[in-house]
């Protein structure tokens, strides 16, 4: 019998301790184990702080980890980060589009980042300018976009390599409720087609709305893990048809502010 | 490596993006020293000659400019794009994503600073061969002219992203005053470096100065009539000041991009 396909994301007792600088030690990520299947959308849940775009830059490569492993397509981040790279997307948490480059050049040029022709970049740009309604804008300068537009972009861009994984750290943070509404519907598309994600976010609307799995973060560490319905049943007392994951939330991760 | 040549393409298209800014901002230091040293003051007769008094000002200026252009041109196409791009926006990022390691990610921007410095030089000659009204008596050693032409532009830009790794964007006007204006003042350009022989102690402190090296790789290769240090001890100190300054500023791109 053929092996099972290694998970598309896989960490043990993943660690990341930032030292240096004036101030003492500080311990990020305090030993995640998290394991996402192919095809599966993937939520990683926390108040401020609590490690969830650590963990995300140790799975892209840009966090070196200080112990534990983390995997992707069963290849080690930290051994392998050029290899890693080739199967991931990332839309990051601010507007990272290339503002020296017009719209369309923004996805052709990371084409060819990853090594595609001139023409099939062009053509892949032109296939994604079209799905996400930039197709008009496709000239234009790119800090002249809205605040949707731009999240579409960044969004276009990290699928046009065809990456395995797609990472979203916090992608509806600042939009407003229609162009959250498209995006939820874009990641609603992708993950029809199979499209393996992992998205951070402390909306919890979110998180029930489009994750099949959610991890609770909170001091660098995971909470709870598993399906909105389970977590709610698990955590809320009385009817769980009226819990929210807004009260699992506050359940495990108490009322202090933490900022 | 095609992924490297795609960091280059993307660098070539912002660049000729803006044909006249790049002329004006490459020509306008350039065309105003030899306008004012060897087109107004012999027009006055407020002379300069050649220490010695043998050459004319022009003669001792040529090789001096075309170091200066260069020297400018790694500041301008490496270390100012770098301190935006790391800054706020974080636009680097999608480059730092590129399935390539991240050292090669700085050496393309380190040979696209090269390539910028090589045109910078080639465009100056035209400018100092026109403007003078004393003509510059050119003696040109093709063999040590194209070994500048290969290393003086690689040095400038390696000292470019060593500077766009370290400043932070609000110290970008005290680079120009601490660090670029120094450099070029006291880089062997107005002068041969043998020339300071009564300023002992000037002579031996400019040997710090990469640009000192690439003034008088020009000196050798062009005026060679004049007082230059021998083409071993040039060539070597361009190699060695490449080397280290190009390692500092790659291992300073990895430290701003990865954490």
């Amino acid at each position: 019998m053929a092996d099972p396909p290694p998970a598309a994301i896989s960490t043990r007792d993943l660690r990341k301790v930032f030292t240096g600088g004036s101030g003492p030690a500080v311990t990020a990520v305090d030993g995640v184990d998290l394991d996402v299947r192919p095809g599966e959308v993937f939520g990683l849940l926390g108040p401020n702080g609590a490690g969830k775009t650590t963990t995300i830059g140790m799975l892209t490569t840009r966090v070196v980890p200080t112990g534990g492993t983390a995997r992707i397509d069963g290849i080690d981040v930290a051994a392998r980060p050029t290899r890693v790279k080739r199967r991931i997307g990332v839309v990051s948490q601010t507007n990272t589009l290339d503002r020296s480059l017009t719209v369309r050049e923004n996805l052709t040029f990371h084409g060819r980042y990853f090594g595609l022709g001139g023409r099939e970049s062009a053509r892949r740009a032109d296939e994604l300018l079209a799905r996400f309604r930039l197709a008009d804008r496709r000239d234009a300068d790119v800090n002249t976009l809205s605040g949707g537009m731009a999240q579409r972009l960044m969004v276009a861009r990290a699928l046009l390599h065809r990456p395995a994984v797609l990472f979203l750290d916090e992608p509806s943070t600042g939009l407003d409720p229609q162009s959250r509404l498209a995006l939820w519907e874009v990641l609603r598309g992708l993950h029809a087609e199979g499209q393996t994600i992992l998205l951070t976010t402390h909306s919890m609307d979110e998180a029930d709305q489009l994750c099949e799995r959610v991890a609770i973060m909170d001091h660098g560490r995971i909470l709870a893990l598993d399906t909105p319905t389970e977590l709610k049943k698990a955590h809320v007392e009385g009817a769980p048809g009226e819990a929210t994951l807004e009260d699992v939330f506050i359940a495990l991760t108490g009322r202090d502010l933490r900022e | 490596m095609r992924g490297f040549g795609g960091l280059l393409l993307r660098d070539l298209r912002v660049q000729s993006r803006q044909p006249v800014r790049f002329l004006v901002r490459t020509l306008s230091q350039p065309f105003l020293l030899v306008f004012v040293f060897t087109y107004v003051f012999p027009r006055i007769g407020q002379g300069l000659r050649a220490p010695g008094g043998g050459e004319s000002f022009t003669t001792v200026l040529v090789p001096g400019v075309v170091a200066i252009a260069v020297f400018i041109k790694g500041v301008q196409a490496v270390a100012l794009p770098l301190v935006q791009e790391f800054g706020y926006t974080r636009e680097v990022e999608d480059r730092v994503l590129a399935p390539l390691p991240v050292p090669a990610i700085a050496m393309a921007k380190l040979t696209w600073g090269a390539i910028e410095g090589v045109v910078a030089a080639l465009l100056v000659f035209p400018v100092v061969a026109l403007v003078p009204a004393e003509p510059a008596n050119l003696a040109v050693q093709w063999p040590q002219l194209l070994a500048v032409l290969a290393l003086g532009p690689f040095l400038a830009s390696a000292v470019g992203l060593f500077l766009g790794t370290m400043v932070p964007p609000t110290q970008v006007p005290l680079l120009f005053s601490v660090v670029i204006l120094p450099i070029t003042f006291l880089g062997a350009t107005y002068y041969p470096w043998a020339a300071l022989e009564p300023i002992r102690w000037l002579q031996i402190v400019t040997l710090a100065n990469p640009l000192v090296y690439i003034a008088e790789g020009f000196r050798m290769a062009l005026t060679p009539q004049l007082p230059h240090m021998t083409s071993g001890l040039v060539l070597a100190a361009l190699a060695a000041f490449a080397g280290a300054v190009g390692y500092a500023g790659v291992r300073g791109f990895q430290h701003r991009v990865l954490s």
